[in-house]
């Protein structure tokens, strides 16, 4: 249990970046990735806009014969895995393949797909059902994929948390390899932006209706008004300390050390939600002060009640402004449970360059007692983060990345 | 000292009969569930026999709102969990719910009401562009199956670690495999876990039709599936849930709970080779229950039965017949082994956590469930499958498997938690 798990690769697929310079260039300055809606016409939905994706062509990144049989999730995590093994520098054979294993988040899975294949279903019949819907459109698909194509034939995981199994998902492939696994390519993907997709977000009855793609997500502000979709995620490589220092891996972005998950009481109940405990329980995992935690990245739902809750549990940890607290998904929406991840990967790059990525676009409430980031990007030294995400119906997760000397 | 998990409370929701006494009532007399199907009209497509449940969710006091609200799938969770947890009896002693958590498993989430759903949006196909004012608010609810773990969590009070593994046809066993982690390192004391699926509509059985998976036995519904039998034609959908209180060995004895069984070992490997098809040496399947037997400290040669995953599929049979041998040697021949999805088809996720209970159950019982329909035997299928009908046998230890899409095998090995020896 003493052995340290290591992040020593990272590929992310997001709206502000494909890859990890361009996703960095773009998030340390808070650059805008949220546009109208492109992939489909949107203009009769309530909600117009979303974090997409611009100049994903799935056959520069897929063997041709894939494309057909993969949703856009799919295509998107194999794109970001591609990265985070090239990342890693471990090549098929490099490793004992049951030592290698998967585990990624999903939230709806191969919304796409399904919805072209319900349409064939219901338009024109059962028999124009592809044969592919029986493997593309459920939630494994990503896991089953990344599995073939990098040669892991450890475990394969998959939790569904809503937006907080992106942590879950980590956590997991850090137990793999406490249990004996050399290395776990772990992470969480969504990518909701088709028309079938839209109507599930709009149904969850917590989307934004801002036309203005700076104005429409606003976390923290007293403008909050609901959340932009987005779509992408990211892909971590974890290896067990001794693995990874024996193969001589090239970049230790730093360490998975602390983890908490917990549930909120039953609606209505009056009781305290659970995200406070969850942090509780990650710094106790980690062995670590509140004082040693140098910023937060919220999951910053963007409607009042969520945010409030989110700053209370902040400010009961840390203090009233006891901690920087930044939110960079401002410049992406929610991504799902591609979220969390993209936001670990934040985190060690923080602690990479000495900066703090800004929450663009947001006036902080005078509601809320929170030192955040924003406009600018901070200057700081970063030794440990907290990550945070929560999910619909009372999902509370929280991870501690740390840096590695 | 190793924190030990074992299992005292079950609930199953299956075809054939609710509750876990009229689902063990059925496998030991060996009768089937499988039928015409009859929750929608199933006329067009190639298969159409499928294992349903008989089940009216008001019967089990589930709301108006309750039902409007959860798809089939989480119903059925919600109803399973209630089982389990009154017969757990932790609703006597009280439960901390900062230390009980929830790990549900489903392989398909929702397909009955986004079925539904999409049909009444897209008016009935017409639409491309979708019109989201006719969808219900629960929509967003069936696309993210982390909803099912939700209702389970409200439904028994848990408030520490709680989420979905959708790791499809081995769900059933993994998510119970994480909940025994959770409780071994020390993030819970008690988790309710298992698995639930409703996968018979009409998006399902036109996918599987399209790969030519399922049963074409249209005609003979109640002997459609045939698990190792040369007369096989596929595997059969069905339905159902289990779910169980897991809770840590030395509790469990403090407050005098009945105890099943122990979870004593679990693993789980990839074929990393392709999303439906198998390697017919099932080397992984056959590396899974290594692993897991070497977990649980026992010999092959300690197993009393094993409870097959036993799809119907040549393919499969012919693979996992192939694993036991590697796995287990010349033990492979004399551990009687039973495929319960020849009685209540295969509900793909959930069904691992069925196969689950009905181990516990034959523990219980020292009754090992039969292979139904096997009357034909496959010459390449050369291992005991108990044919047709149940045997008494002293059962202390199972072995039971899952393979699935995606490559993916898990085995599990239970116990009796006094018969483990190191």
């Amino acid at each position: 249990m003493s052995a340290r798990t290591l992040v020593t690769g990272i590929g992310v697929a997001a709206p502000s970046g494909l890859g990890v310079e361009d996703f960095w260039a773009a998030t340390r300055v808070g650059k805008n990735a949220i546009g109208p809606v492109t992939r489909f016409d949107a203009s009769s939905y309530p909600s117009r806009l979303a974090g997409e994706i611009h100049g994903f062509d799935a056959r520069e990144h897929l063997p041709g014969r894939l494309v057909p049989q993969t949703d856009r999730v799919t295509q998107l995590a194999l794109a970001a895995a591609d990265h985070a093994f090239a990342d890693a520098g471990v090549a098929p054979g490099d490793i004992d393949p049951y030592g290698m294993g998967v585990v990624t988040a999903a939230g709806s899975g191969g919304v796409e797909f399904g919805g072209n294949e319900l349409r064939k279903l219901w338009g024109r019949g059962a028999k124009h059902v592809s044969a592919y819907q029986s493997f593309a459109w459920f939630h494994a698909a990503n896991s089953g994929q990344i599995s073939i194509r990098h040669g892991l034939s450890g475990p394969s995981g998959v939790v569904v948390s809503d937006h907080a199994g992106g942590l879950d998902a980590l956590a997991q492939a850090r137990r793999q390899i406490r249990a004996g696994g050399r290395l776990t390519a772990t992470g969480g993907f969504d990518a909701p932006v088709s028309p079938w997709g839209w109507a599930a977000q709009l149904a969850g009855g917590m989307m934004s209706a801002g036309a203005e793609p700076e104005r429409a997500y606003l976390p923290f502000d007293e403008d909050a008004a609901g959340y932009v979709a987005g779509e992408g995620g990211a892909l971590l490589v974890l290896e067990d300390e001794d693995s990874a220092r024996s193969r001589g891996a090239r970049t230790v972005y730093g360490e998975l050390a602390g983890y908490g998950a917990t549930f909120d009481p039953r609606p209505g109940s009056g009781r305290e939600p659970g995200l406070r405990r969850a942090i509780d329980t990650a710094l106790t995992d980690a062995g670590c002060h509140p004082a040693e935690v140098d910023v937060v990245f919220a999951d910053a739902a963007g409607t009042k009640r969520l945010d409030r809750e989110e700053a209370e549990a902040i400010t009961s940890v840390f203090g009233p402004r006891g901690v920087p607290v930044t939110a960079p998904k401002t410049t992406t929406g929610r991504l799902g449970a591609g979220a969390a991840p993209v936001d670990v990967v934040s985190a060690v790059l923080s602690m990479r360059e000495g900066l703090i990525p800004p929450t663009t676009n947001v006036e902080l409430s005078p509601a809320y007692d929170l030192d955040l980031v924003a406009v600018r990007p901070r200057t700081a030294s970063v030794r440990t983060a907290v990550v945070l995400a929560r999910g619909r119906g009372g999902f509370n997760s929280a991870v501690i990345v740390r840096a590695v000397d | 000292m190793a924190r030990r998990v074992v299992i005292t409370g079950v609930g199953v929701l299956a075809p054939g009969g609710t509750g876990t006494g009229a689902f063990w009532r059925m496998l030991s007399e060996g009768r089937t569930a499988t039928r015409e199907i009859t929750l929608f009209d199933a006329s067009g497509f190639r298969s159409r026999v499928a294992a349903e449940a008989d089940f009216d969710p008001r019967a089990h006091g589930l709301t108006p709102r309750e039902i409007c609200r959860m798809d089939r799938a989480a119903q059925f969770a919600v109803v399973a969990a209630r089982e389990a947890f009154a017969d757990s009896g932790l609703a006597l002693t009280g439960l901390d719910p900062h230390r009980t958590g929830v790990s549900l498993g489903t392989g398909v989430g929702a397909p009955g009401a986004l079925d539904r759903e999409y049909r009444a949006v897209s008016h009935d196909g017409r639409l491309d562009l979708v019109d989201h004012t006719y969808a219900s608010p629960g929509l967003y609810d069936h696309f993210v199956p982390s909803s099912f773990a939700a209702e389970v969590a409200w439904a028994v009070g848990a408030e520490g670690p709680v989420t979905t593994v959708s790791t499809g046809c081995t769900s059933g066993i993994d998510s119970v495999a994480h909940a025994a982690d959770l409780i071994r390192e020390g993030s819970a004391d008690v988790m309710v876990t298992g698995a639930t699926d409703a996968p018979i509509s009409p998006i399902t059985l036109a996918c599987f039709d399209a790969i030519k998976a399922t049963t074409t036995y249209n005609d003979q519904p109640g002997t459609a599936s045939r698990p190792f039998d040369a007369s096989r034609k596929g595997f059969v959908l069905g339905e159902g849930a289990a779910v169980f209180v897991l809770e840590e060995l030395t509790a469990a004895r403090r407050r005098g709970a009945h105890v099943y069984a122990e979870i004593a070992g679990h693993a789980a490997r990839s074929s990393a080779f392709h999303m439906t098809g198998l390697r017919p040496d099932g080397r992984e399947l056959a590396e899974a229950v290594t692993v897991a037997l070497d977990a649980a400290r026992l010999h092959p040669a300690d197993i009393d039965y094993v409870s097959a995953h036993g799809s119907g599929t040549r393919q499969n049979d012919l693979h996992e017949t192939a694993a036991y041998k590697l796995a287990l040697g010349e033990h492979a021949h004399r551990i009687p082994m039973s495929s319960i999805k020849s009685m209540i088809g295969h509900s793909l996720g959930s069904v691992g956590s069925m196969e689950i209970a009905a181990s516990v159950l034959a523990m219980k019982h020292h009754v090992v469930p039969p292979t139904a329909n096997l009357r034909t035997p496959d010459p390449e299928c050369d291992l005991d499958y108990v044919p047709l009908h149940a045997r008494e046998h002293r059962t202390d230890a199972v072995l039971t498997v899952g393979s699935g899409f995606g490559g993916f095998h898990s085995a599990m090995v239970l116990t009796r938690p006094d018969r483990r020896t190191a």
